[in-house]
């Protein structure tokens, strides 16, 4: 196993006059939660974006197990294992809780294999499994319109996990759940978190503390520092810089 | 984990579909068999009728002609204004075929036709959805208009396929030594062939690969985030739908005994749109129901001398105001969003 699963250096993106990121360099290794923190606008979520390939970056690189992807595609980029949660819930309100999943589920499968929907009945107990991990599995021929806030974001985690990605990147996962909604969804995460690596994009601080073992700090489009949870306690310069900000 | 109740629209609805809905009956389903049964019974009821039957065989092209269009917008949310390209050369394939080399089996000229629509929907498909930027649907809309005009108006000054008077006298299509003149057994044979494309296209948008469809049709860009090359599965639904037209095309060349540039153009697109938008997009049933519906008043219309001139613009009223108060079509007052989507899991029941 390469000891860098994501390897980012010296990004750069620009929306018009304003500096969203500014040589970023950032790693990320194989099986690591890691956090992305900073105040609102520091570039956290265009810098996520930038990885799964939503933005193309300006100048700079990304390579993903070894792999140089900066111009890559999106499609191409899930395909190698990179999988992204956005931060406004996008499940399709028209199907089933249970064809969700199923529809991430069955994305490695290719196109002959769909039309003669060869794998409907083997995905099926990976499909329940994944249900029933995120308490979703009583619902699951409920239409996902239907799901409260917090459960269809529960609902897009376990749709993004579906289709085992080695790198999971989550902007703001938490976002609109109650206490105990985080409480449970860090549960979630902390439960199967032998099984890939996780970038997250959170504001919760102590939600973030609680699930992973490395932060970056963003400021301004510029990473601030780096390092573990307690490092970064510690840092004088994220103390002076971010935490009075918040 | 705190529990909203469901937010679901069922007080939007009106309360027969809520009756209907908890009854859980297939009332797509039973509208499906109800036009096949009375497709069936046509030919019996109206064996003395010749117009008649001419009338529905028509018709019975026409919809698959509407089909095709309803696997691209209905399905796939393509906005297709080329349905028509891909009939039209189609039928002038095969009716210079018959013409130049008096060859007009069946074996050879339709399987012939649907290679020609296959093809041409690829091409197409290579200009407009499988560049490097993902397209809009007015880009794929103006592009597929664009051909279909362009066809046009190069066939109307093409004086090897008839320039503007078009191809007439087309050979009659054979099997062997028979000949299908109009009539009950070309009416028979374009019902099994619609029943095969009908099936066919019901298999497709009801398997795991129209799954991906009805997810791309509420979040595409999502979709390429989970690994899917979205535009591929759109240009294989086009080219299906091209290789369907293609089909049409040439029985309707066969049956009509003719093809002209007016059967290529965007006037026969923009009313295939009307068909499959008044019955029901992305129900295959519908626009069946929107071409039979259309075509049967036109039919009967025609010979009444004060709506004769201003039937286009009727049409064009109907279609204004199916779009603005019933955009799901006239299948959308009997049938739920949900069973139209349907469930694609081993575990889902629509």
């Amino acid at each position: 196993m390469p000891e860098t699963l994501l390897e980012v250096r010296g990004l750069r993106k620009r929306f018009g006059a304003l500096r969203a990121l500014d040589g970023v360099d950032v790693t990320v290794r194989p099986g690591s939660f890691h956090g992305l923190i900073g105040p609102n606008g520091s570039g956290k979520s265009t810098l996520l974006k930038a990885i799964a390939g939503a933005h193309l970056p300006d100048a700079g690189s990304i390579a993903f197990a070894g792999r140089d992807i900066t111009r890559t595609l999106p499609y191409e980029r899930a395909r190698l294992g990179l999988c992204l949660k956005f931060q406004i819930t996008a499940v399709m309100t028209e199907l089933s809780v249970y064809d969700n999943v199923l529809l991430a589920q069955q994305s490695g499968e290719r196109l002959p294999t769909l039309l003669r929907s060869r794998t409907r009945r083997l995905a099926d107990r990976e499909v329940m499994r994944a249900l029933e991990r995120f308490r979703l599995a009583h619902r699951a021929d409920e239409l996902a319109g239907g799901l409260s806030h917090g459960e269809q974001q529960w609902l897009e985690i376990a749709m993004a996990l579906a289709p085992k990605p080695r790198l999971l990147l989550l902007d703001e996962p938490t976002g609109g759940m109650s206490l105990e909604e985080r409480r449970a969804t860090g549960e979630l995460l902390q439960g199967i978190r032998a099984s890939f690596a996780l970038v997250i994009v959170e504001h919760d601080l102590d939600f973030i503390k609680n699930i992973c073992d490395h932060l970056t700090v963003l400021d301004q489009g510029r990473v601030l520092d780096d390092g573990t949870v307690a490092e970064i306690e510690r840092s004088p310069r994220v103390q002076e810089v971010y935490v009075s900000r918040i | 984990m705190s529990r909203a109740t469901p937010t679901g629209t069922a007080s939007a609805v009106p309360a027969f579909r809520v009756v209907v809905a908890r009854r859980r009956v297939p009332v797509l389903l039973l509208i499906e068999l109800l036009v096949a049964l009375v497709l069936l019974v046509v030919p019996f009821a109206l064996a003395e009728r010749i117009e008649l039957i001419t009338l529905m065989t028509n018709v019975l092209i026409l919809s698959m002609l509407a089909i095709s269009f309803d696997l691209c917008w209905g399905y796939s949310g393509i906005m297709s204004f080329g349905q028509a390209f891909f009939f039209g050369v189609s039928g002038y394939v095969v009716a210079l075929v018959g013409r130049d080399l008096a060859f007009s089996q069946i074996w050879g000229t339709l399987p012939l036709a649907m290679l020609i629509g296959l093809v041409l929907a690829l091409l197409f498909a290579l200009f407009l959805l499988l560049g490097r930027r993902t397209p809009t649907p007015i880009f794929v809309a103006l592009g597929t208009l664009t051909g279909s005009y362009a066809a046009e108006r190069l066939v109307s000054g093409w004086r090897y396929v008839g320039a503007g008077n078009g191809l007439s006298s087309v050979k009659l299509l054979q099997a062997g030594s028979y000949e299908f003149v109009e009539g009950v057994p070309f009416y028979l044979l374009v019902l099994g062939l619609l029943a095969v494309v009908y099936l066919g296209a019901r298999v497709l948008v009801r398997s795991q690969f129209g799954l991906v469809l009805a997810g791309l049709r509420q979040n595409e860009d999502r979709l390429a985030f989970f690994g899917y090359h979205v535009q591929l599965f759109k240009a294989a639904v086009f080219a299906v739908a091209g290789a369907i037209a293609g089909l049409s095309g040439a029985l309707y060349a066969y049956h009509q005994g003719f093809i002209g540039p007016g059967n290529m153009g965007p006037a026969l697109s923009t009313i295939v749109v009307i068909y499959a938008l008044l019955g029901g997009a992305g129900t295959l049933v519908g626009p069946v129901l929107g071409t039979a519906f259309i075509e049967i008043l036109s039919y009967w219309l025609a010979d009444i001398d004060v709506i004769k001139p201003v039937w286009p613009i009727v049409l064009g009223l109907v279609l204004l105001l199916v779009v603005t108060f019933q955009p799901s079509g006239l299948l959308g007052m009997l049938v739920s969003t949900r069973e139209r989507i349907g469930s694609y899991g081993r575990r889902g029941r629509a």
